[in-house]
């Protein structure tokens, strides 16, 4: 019962998080633009987003 | 710069080489030493457009930021120091993409807002959903659990489930609330109470250690519902977004005058009454304004639908959308009161958006229906269980779970989803769709009104073949290359590049001189040249003291306009010319495109008059229009559909929008409206069939929850499938 109760706190703390990346990613813009970002990567002098 | 290094490297778009008109500086925003401005870029295709174009800015001096969004091409432009704007559109004009500041409007923002919000409240329903599926599905299948983990796999679901449905169904709250409040039951009424009621039942079974939670009905179904509500705030905001950047004019300036006569750029939405403007040659009126000095011909077709341009007079009221083609005018801007022509399209414009929010779409109708007897059937199993000797409890179990499993989850989707698949197959065919129940309102049209110039036409005049040699073009084209005039414009098409003429001079109303081979030539109308006027629209060429020969022109119907008015007949729909243009060259073109009702000289208040008459008599009315006159007509009318090419009120006043030159686009828009109105009935006539299934499951007290879990998801994929088959199925191969 208690390794149950620790497992399910972990995938809870592992499933936020990957909520939280998502809703990071979406708020930082990083969908607005699918299809230049898509040729972006081909370009040498291509620079990270600030 | 050669040539070959202009525009798209890939030769995707054509380079546009127009050198920017409008001062961007108005539109740049400075905090704390930076600037900021943004542009939108037309011709930017591929990713070398991409790369080519930031690296071209972000030489320039100061500039620590240039990132063009080639999704929307839209440009963000960041700098320090004192770099003029308009040096950045000049630099992307320079390597052959067209740049116009952009103004973000309200509007704009309000959609970016709500979609976002939507977005995050998807993301928090679908990582809910996930996680308390993983813990619903051991109660549901595990076959020696206790009563204890039961209850903590319960308690755990409803820690994630309760602030989750909370957060992610605000939306519905607050609009089943407003709804409420306005007295009517919409589609979130229901959605709100299953939701609430669900988790309020589920807290209670977990806490009194029972055995059915709904922690997983009541986030699933937010998800479901989500997923729609986003999609559709999607596609209405890039829509709304490539709407306004075919106007390539989102911030529209003037050329002010002070007292003193310096000329400065101001917005055309801060010019008064009074103030005194420049119209420079080739520029377009942008409010009602009088002659002051000068003279020149303007083009009044986005205005009235005259082909012909007209020569103006001092003191002549000239209206918005009226184009200089000569040597540039002084006007005073008018009061936008009684006598201004926008007064009127706004007051029109105002009756129209009214009528048309007083529309009821079918996903209304449906709720209207479907409300009262969803909440009928919980209340007579509630009473029904009590009166059989049911225990209280068990007794608001089962009206419980009727409310959960009739939920709307299909009915809620049925609409929205073939909404979002028949405008995202409009919007690829280069159709940009306002509303959603814009296509329900043309799927119902019976009868559709054109307007002629710009509509039916191309609406530039054409050069038609003739007596005139081709030496004579050769000529006359010298000549043409230094006016503005339609008819020049449409000789210089005819011809090609070439030299233009020397000693040019241009007689605002009459006509150009020149002297081409040495020998003096003029070009112009049948005054200009000393001849009798007659027959059709025509440009006289004399060289020297020879006979003057005539070009003769001709505004081109579009190319299958006569195929689409057949098919729309065949479709059961009937046509009919509506224009403001001259009786002879309304009949032409009611004869080259087969329609056999026509009005000609209509002005917009008849315009506006002969749709309500229409309309009175029954017939469901698609206006299809372009210009500033039909723009009333376009709001009042059933339905209405704009070319690409249309003046921005007449684009903002339509339901949707084409591009392109090709009038088979409101054959298309009709079908797939038609279409999707019949994937509409068929989902909403399943979400019935599924609620007569479900009901009496729920009656019996069978409502168990896997059974709603997959009796939902179950309808809510067919529903969706159907949607797509609009996409895929035959319909789709045509495009």
């Amino acid at each position: 019962m208690n390794t149950l109760v620790a497992m399910l706190a972990a995938a809870m703390v592992v499933a936020c998080g990957a909520l939280v990346l998502l809703l990071w990613a979406l708020r930082s813009g990083q969908y607005e633009d699918l299809e230049g970002d898509s040729t972006r990567i081909l370009s040498d002098e291509d620079a990270p987003l600030r | 710069m050669n040539a070959a290094s202009l525009g798209c490297p890939s030769g995707l778009a054509p380079g546009a080489q127009a050198a920017p008109s409008q001062d961007p500086s108005l539109f740049v925003t400075r905090k704390g030493g930076v600037s900021r401005l943004d542009l939108q870029i037309t011709g930017a295709r591929c990713g070398g457009c991409l790369s080519k174009i930031e690296n071209a800015v972000a030489a320039l001096p100061g500039v620590t930021q240039a990132r063009l969004n080639l999704s929307n091409g839209r440009m963000h432009v960041e700098w320090t120091g004192d770099l003029e704007a308009r040096r950045v559109a000049e630099k992307v004009a320079s390597i052959g993409y067209g740049a116009t500041a952009f103004d973000h409007g309200e509007a704009e923002a309000t959609h970016k807002r709500t979609e976002s919000r939507l977005l995050t409240a998807m993301a928090v329903a679908g990582f809910a959903a996930g996680n308390v599926m993983f813990l619903s599905e051991p109660v549901w299948l595990g076959q020696d659990m206790t009563p204890d983990t039961r209850q903590m796999l319960h308690w755990i679901a409803a820690l994630i489930a309760v602030p989750a449905s909370l957060y992610a169904g605000r939306t519905f709250f607050e609009s089943a609330l407003a709804s409420i409040r306005a007295r009517r039951l919409n589609m979130d009424v229901p959605i709100t109470l299953a939701v609430i009621l669900a988790l309020a039942l589920s807290l209670y079974e977990t806490a009194t250690g029972g055995l059915h939670a709904y922690f997983d009905a009541s986030v699933t179904l937010l998800f479901f519902l989500l997923i729609g509500r986003f999609l559709d705030a999607r596609l209405r905001r890039r829509a709304y977004a490539a709407a306004h950047a075919l106007a390539g004019m989102q911030a529209s300036t003037v050329t002010l005058l002070s007292v003193k006569g310096e000329a400065r750029s101001a917005r055309a939405a801060d010019v008064k009454a009074g103030d005194r403007l420049m119209l420079a040659a080739g520029e377009r009126l942008a409010v009602d304004s009088e002659v002051v000095s000068g003279v020149s011909e303007v083009d009044l077709r986005l205005v009235t639908g005259e082909v012909e341009p007209v020569a103006t007079s001092v003191g002549q009221v000239l209206h918005a959308g009226a184009v200089n083609l000569g040597s540039p005018l002084q006007v005073r801007a008018l009061a936008t009161a009684d006598r201004s022509l926008m007064a009127d399209v706004a007051r029109m414009l105002e009756a129209g958006e009214q009528k048309k929010s007083a529309y009821r779409r079918i996903a209304d109708k449906a709720a209207e229906i479907y409300v009262p007897w969803v909440h009928a059937i919980a209340l007579v199993g509630f009473l029904g269980w009590l009166l059989a000797g049911a225990t209280l409890q068990f007794s608001a179990f089962v009206a419980i779970t009727i409310l959960i499993i009739t939920c709307p989850c299909a009915m809620a989707l049925a609409a929205p989803v073939v909404q979002v698949v028949a405008s995202g197959r409009l919007f690829r065919s280069g159709v940009f769709l306002a509303s959603g129940d814009a296509l329900e309102r043309i799927a119902e049209v019976d009868h559709v009104v054109f307007d002629k110039t710009g509509t039916l036409t191309l609406g530039d005049p054409v050069l038609l073949p003739g007596v005139w040699k081709p030496a004579d073009l050769e000529v006359a084209a010298q000549l043409a290359r230094a006016s503005r005039h339609p008819f020049s414009r449409a000789l210089v098409t005819a011809a090609g590049a070439g030299p233009v003429a020397g000693n040019v001079i241009e007689q605002p109303g009459l006509g150009v001189d020149g002297i081409v081979d040495g020998v003096s030539t003029r070009l112009g109308s049948a005054r200009h040249v000393g001849v009798e006027a007659g027959g059709s629209a025509a440009l006289w060429l004399k060289v020297g003291e020879a006979e003057p020969v005539a070009f003769r022109f001709a505004d081109v119907i579009r190319p299958d306009a006569r195929e689409t008015v057949k098919r729309l007949a065949a479709m059961g729909v009937t046509a009919e010319i509506l224009s403001g243009d001259a009786e002879a060259r309304v009949a032409d073109a009611a004869r080259a495109t087969g329609i056999e009702t026509w009005t000609s000289g209509a002005s917009p208040r008849d315009k506006a008059a002969h749709v309500g008459a229409l309309e009175r008599a029954g017939r469901k009315v698609l206006m299809v229009g372009d210009g500033l006159n039909d723009a009333g007509v376009l709001a009042k009318a059933h339905a209405s559909i704009a070319p690409g090419g249309a003046v921005d009120v007449a684009r903002l006043a339509a339901d949707c929008v084409f591009s392109g030159d090709s009038l088979a686009a409101v054959e298309r828009i009709v079908r797939v409206s038609r279409a999707a109105r019949g994937r509409m009935r068929e989902n909403f006539a399943f979400s019935a069939l599924y609620n007569v299934v479900a009901v009496p499951i729920a009656l019996a007290g069978w409502a168990t929850p896997l059974v709603a879990a997959i009796a939902m998801s179950a309808s809510s994929i067919v529903v969706v499938l159907n949607a797509l088959r609009l996409s895929i199925g035959r319909e789709g191969a045509a495009r």
